[in-house]
């Protein structure tokens, strides 16, 4: 084995080597059309609706459709735009996504055309670290294009953008610690061999949930999509792109979807290896069925994602940046010392009550995670209480010159009868009677 | 061939793939020109004068890039440690608690100055 060779990774003729990255841009490009379509249609079912039906069976061909009438339209660059910029961050956001999925495993080494090949491009020593490597430099994409832009809504939505997702990094890091320490390795083929047994999500459970929290802030999506809140920041960092660069943007957000899913599933769920029912069949582990396999963890994912929108009001951001820092945080460090002493225990006296210790301590976390939860929303709801019962109750009228406005902190609304409103009624009527009359 | 040359060469193509469609979608799409058009979108009123040399960033950003760099750097520490936690046996295991509380002494300093505090 040469120095610059993993396994069989490494000795792929050239060939293969295209065939691979050809099958996983395909496959990249098919899931996005697939989920976008999945997603409509799961929402709509979730929203009493039907969603898109009409274009090709069950309407599986509306993502196609809508990538092709994107190219037809117009683009619209603004004035303000700082052009190199603005041209070359959509092409940073998607390169950027498709390059994470390369140290994805979909099964085991297979044959094909007779040479023997794991199903995977490629993968060395530190790959989880490289997938977290190009996830950080996708955000150089979101932030450029909100600068670039030169309008005030995607620059704030870039700039909240990235410290979201460099917030959920740091736990999303500290969740993957736990893992390295029980697979000994940082290789995603060896992740997936070392939960040979038992699946990391059972034994290591806090992680797999940080994990899954902070992925959903680290794609931007809902409940965590704070960047592109529409009521607020339009359409966040991608308002001022069109055509086929905001195209690039939406199909970069949903590879990152498809490969944080894939992470999460090579890491805590087996990866491609048979869930418990089916691995009682013996060929089940081999050939090219663990794709399948791989396919349906990675889509439950997904599905997952499409659930919580469908699900879940949007947080506020304090709150979100709290949960990050203040939560996630704290409980992974803690997690992790707890995951190596249990396993420090182990090795010392060489008995199996590490793994009871350890679903102890997790029991222990989790309660002391919605403890904390509990507590930290009843000192919000004193705070505020004691910032009511404090504040002077302003004089305040809720229809001030016809106008309805809402209390300010401090003030409280006084209820006003019918015929009190009626009176606005009557004062912006003679306003719109005096404006008449100076135009006439 | 290198273990790190199919991603050079996933990297190519998906850049490829990239450039040629913001290339092709500015030859595909019409172009009418329309000043309201180009102005930056702000729901239809009048945009805002952009300031000299980009203007200023609340400072709460910053915070957090810095807070960012300071954490991040702490997990690259537990990350080679966690691969080889087997082989440091119980030595590495009280190496790393006592790394990790003065991690902890300046997470609690953070906190209490209000560094996590977002508004």
């Amino acid at each position: 084995m040469t120095s610059n060779q993993f396994g069989l990774f490494g000795t792929d003729p050239w060939w293969l080597v295209l065939l691979k990255v050809l099958a996983i841009f395909v496959i990249l490009v098919l899931l996005t059309l697939f989920t976008i379509w999945w997603e409509r249609r799961v929402v709509s079912r979730m929203q009493n609706r039907i969603g898109p039906n009409r274009v090709g069976p069950q309407g599986l061909l509306q993502s196609l459709m809508d990538g092709i009438k994107l190219a037809l339209k117009e683009e619209v660059i603004p004035r303000t735009a700082h052009l190199a910029v603005y041209w070359i961050a959509p092409v940073i956001s998607a390169t950027m996504a498709f390059l994470a999925f390369a140290v994805i495993p979909f099964g085991p080494t297979v044959s094909i055309f007779g040479v023997k090949t794991p199903l995977q491009l490629t993968d060395f020593p530190v790959s989880v670290l490289y997938v977290l490597a190009i996830a950080s430099i996708g955000i150089y994409g979101i932030v450029l294009a909100g600068w670039s832009s030169g309008s005030p809504y995607p620059l704030l939505g870039g700039l909240r953008s990235s410290a979201q997702v460099i917030s959920y990094e740091i736990a999303m890091g500290l969740s993957f610690v736990a893992v390295f320490l029980y697979a000994g390795s940082m290789s995603t083929s060896e992740i997936v061999a070392a939960q040979q047994p038992v699946w990391f999500a059972v034994i290591l459970l806090p992680s797999f949930l940080i994990y899954v929290t902070s992925m959903v802030g680290e794609t931007n999506r809902a409940p965590f999509d704070l960047p592109e809140a529409e009521g607020e920041l339009v359409g966040g960092f991608h308002t001022e792109y069109s055509s086929l660069k905001f195209a690039l943007f939406f199909l970069a957000e949903y590879i990152n979807m498809v490969t944080v899913s894939a992470l999460a599933t090579t890491l805590f769920l087996g990866g491609w290896r048979a869930p418990w029912p089916l691995s009682v069949w013996a060929s089940a582990n081999s050939g090219w069925w663990p794709m399948l396999w791989w396919l349906v963890k990675v889509q439950l994912f997904i599905f997952f994602f499409i659930w919580l929108r469908g699900t879940l009001p949007r947080l506020r951001y304090d709150q979100f940046m709290k949960l990050g820092w203040k939560l996630l945080i704290p409980i992974s460090i803690v997690w992790i010392v707890i995951v190596a002493g249990a396993r420090t225990l182990r090795d010392q006296s060489a008995t199996s009550s590490s793994r009871d210790t350890l679903f102890i301590a997790a029991g222990v976390i989790l309660l002391a995670a919605v403890l904390s939860l509990v507590a930290s929303s009843r000192a919000d709801k004193r705070k505020t209480q004691a910032d009511e019962a404090r504040a002077t109750v302003a004089e305040y009228q809720v229809d001030a010159g016809g106008f309805p406005v809402p209390p300010l902190p401090g003030q409280q609304a006084v209820l006003t009868s019918r015929r009190d409103s009626a009176v606005g009624t009557t004062i912006i009527q003679q306003r719109i009677d005096n404006q008449e009359n100076a135009d006439g | 061939m290198n273990v790190y040359t199919p991603i050079l060469i996933l990297g190519i193509l998906a850049f490829g793939f990239a450039a040629f469609s913001v290339l092709t979608a500015s030859l595909t799409g019409p172009k009418r020109y329309n000043r309201a058009k180009v102005d930056a979108y702000e729901c239809g009123i009048d945009p805002t004068p952009q300031p000299e040399g980009g203007g200023r960033f609340p400072v709460k950003y910053y915070l957090t890039a810095m807070l960012f760099i300071v954490f991040d750097i702490e997990i690259v520490f537990l990350y080679p440690w966690a691969v080889a936690f087997d082989r440091l046996a119980f030595f590495g295991f009280c190496e790393m608690v006592v790394f990790i509380i003065t991690v902890l002494v300046v997470y609690a300093y953070v906190w209490r100055r209000r560094g996590l505090e977002w508004d």
